[in-house]
């Protein structure tokens, strides 16, 4: 009767003791530190250009959207405080998961599957190494400390981003008028909201994706299809978790 | 001759069934291979030949049954002590299993460097990785990557790495799979004299009828570095059907075996 909820039970339970593995092994040796610093300069580094760029005009778009609003109430002067919110608190964490999550979440997929059905897995196993330890846990560790930084970066390319549209071209307010208001606008629940979610996107940015690119079989359809799978369910995880962190945050105000 | 203790026996399965959702790929297998045997595993594609090499190897634990290794049950260990038990194993697998990333060098090198029963001294690395690979007679490669390589060569490779750490028990997945005569010959020939030089157990899943016909009659002398023909009465042969063994003897037998499925892959070689 319930046989068709058996395929999804078995992948949670599957992306549990994964998880749990991966944890595991950051306190047990061996620590593959060559791969935490490649995987570090390959999310982190490699993931700052297009993160920046889509920051600044992201934090662009949103001045530009909610001047008309903001000059029809007078409160042009504010609009430093209304980017540097949006941004903190929510757009900044998402927008630099999902870009990331596309990025880095298909890369891991795509990786580990391709080597799981060329046997390099199997191979990895058979020559003494737990693949777990060597692929997984490195991507755990570098995405959750890269992330953070990746976002705090974000923000603040958002908020010059915003400075750009609101200050040169829209007179809205002065320079010092623009910082002054973001600065005043943010306080410690938002950055801790800022800096817990992306924190939280990591792991799941990292496990789904090595989940699903150890699960993959099937040949290179297989590994398209663990890349796709990877990038929809990290996606909707974040977006999901953004709401519950911030409805737990809004509830400490 | 003494017979040799459990924990000299290389691999022994004891009704080792497989199981993958419905599809039984390891059917009730009982096989035991004793120190110095070669056997040679015969079977149509989907037939469980890489099943069973993977149950040996311990990446695949049986549902049913036992298979132990060097008396050691699979399932009654955990993966770090397996990861000790493997290191006495070299396999080879079907497409090589080689890692992308890593040059030729590094790939030969890594069950030295990884395989922590092993222990094997940072100076020692390279001289061994060079003999491993100038066995196979690819010396030249150290710094070249697994694409730049071809196929055979790749295979050649493989065996280089299933080889370097010495293992007593080596296990072969279709090592001539999709490969010309020409460098399919290359290859049986590198198994036997790794098999006739160090004395190792090996196990050689195939589809090939010619590659255990090579195993079984022909050894490699080492004075005059060329295989010449010679019995080995240490070479079985098993048909696997559908994840059971469908015939176990010797080649003679196998000739001589009547069942429309096992004399399917009887095909004489082309002597020369």
């Amino acid at each position: 009767m319930f046989e068709f909820l058996k395929g999804p039970l078995l992948n949670i339970q599957e992306f549990v003791v994964l998880s749990g593995r991966a944890f595991r092994n950051m306190i047990r040796t061996p620590h593959y530190k060559d791969d935490i610093i490649i995987q570090m300069d390959s999310i982190g580094v490699g993931s700052a250009p297009l993160i920046l760029l889509a920051s600044f005009f992201i934090g662009a778009a949103i001045t530009l959207q909610m001047s008309r609003a903001l000059n029809q109430y007078g409160a042009g002067g504010q609009v430093g405080n209304v980017v540097a919110i949006t941004l903190v608190r929510e757009l900044g964490p998402v927008l630099t998961a999902l870009l990331v999550a596309g990025r880095c979440a298909s890369g891991m997929a795509s990786e580990l599957g391709s080597m799981k059905v060329t046997e390099q897995i199997d191979a990895m196993r058979a020559l003494g190494t737990d693949p777990v330890q060597k692929l997984v846990t490195p991507r755990l560790i570098a995405t959750a400390f890269m992330l953070p930084l990746l976002t705090v970066m974000s923000d603040f390319l958002g908020l010059v981003g915003g400075w750009a549209v609101a200050v040169p071209m829209l007179s809205m307010t002065t320079t010092t008028g623009f910082w002054n208001s973001a600065y005043q606008a943010l306080v410690w629940n938002d950055l801790a909201q800022g800096l817990l979610k992306p924190f939280a996107f990591s792991l799941v940015i990292a496990l789904v994706g090595c989940h699903y690119g150890m699960q993959t079989s099937g040949g290179t359809q297989g590994v398209g299809r663990a890349t796709t799978q990877a990038v929809v369910v990290s996606s909707v995880w974040i977006i999901i978790l953004t709401f519950f962190i911030g409805k737990f945050f809004v509830g400490l105000n | 001759m003494t017979p040799a203790s459990p924990n000299q026996i290389p691999l022994c399965l004891e009704n080792a069934t497989v199981r993958f959702g419905d599809n039984v790929a390891l059917n009730h297998v009982n096989l035991q291979l004793l120190p110095g045997e070669t056997c040679v595993i015969l079977g149509a594609a989907g037939s469980g030949k890489t099943v069973l090499l993977k149950a040996a190897l311990g990446l695949i634990l049986p549902d049913e049954g036992s298979v132990k290794l060097f008396g050691i049950d699979t399932k009654s260990v955990k993966e770090r002590e397996l990861v000790t038990l493997r290191s006495r194993l070299g396999i080879l697998f079907q497409e090589g299993g080689l890692f992308d990333s890593m040059n030729i060098e590094e790939n030969v090198a890594y069950p030295l460097e990884n395989q922590r029963s092993i222990q094997c001294p940072k100076e020692e690395v390279q001289p061994r990785v060079v003999e491993a690979l100038e066995f196979v007679e690819l010396g030249h490669t150290l710094e070249k990557f697994p694409s730049q390589l071809s196929g055979g060569m790749r295979r050649r490779v493989g065996i280089a790495r299933a080889i370097v750490t010495h293992p007593e028990l080596l296990l072969y997945d279709s090592p001539t799979a999709g490969l010309d005569p020409i460098t399919a010959n290359t290859i049986m020939a590198l198994i036997a004299k790794e098999r006739d030089i160090r004395h190792t157990t090996t196990a050689l899943a195939t589809h090939r009828y010619q590659d255990g016909h090579l195993l079984a009659n022909y050894r490699y002398n080492a004075r005059t570095g060329r295989l010449e023909s010679g019995n080995d009465s240490k070479t079985r042969f098993l048909v696997m059907q559908e994840g059971r063994i469908a015939f176990e003897g010797s080649e003679s037998e196998l000739e001589a075996c009547t069942d429309s499925y096992v004399s399917k892959f009887v095909t004489m070689p082309v002597r020369g």
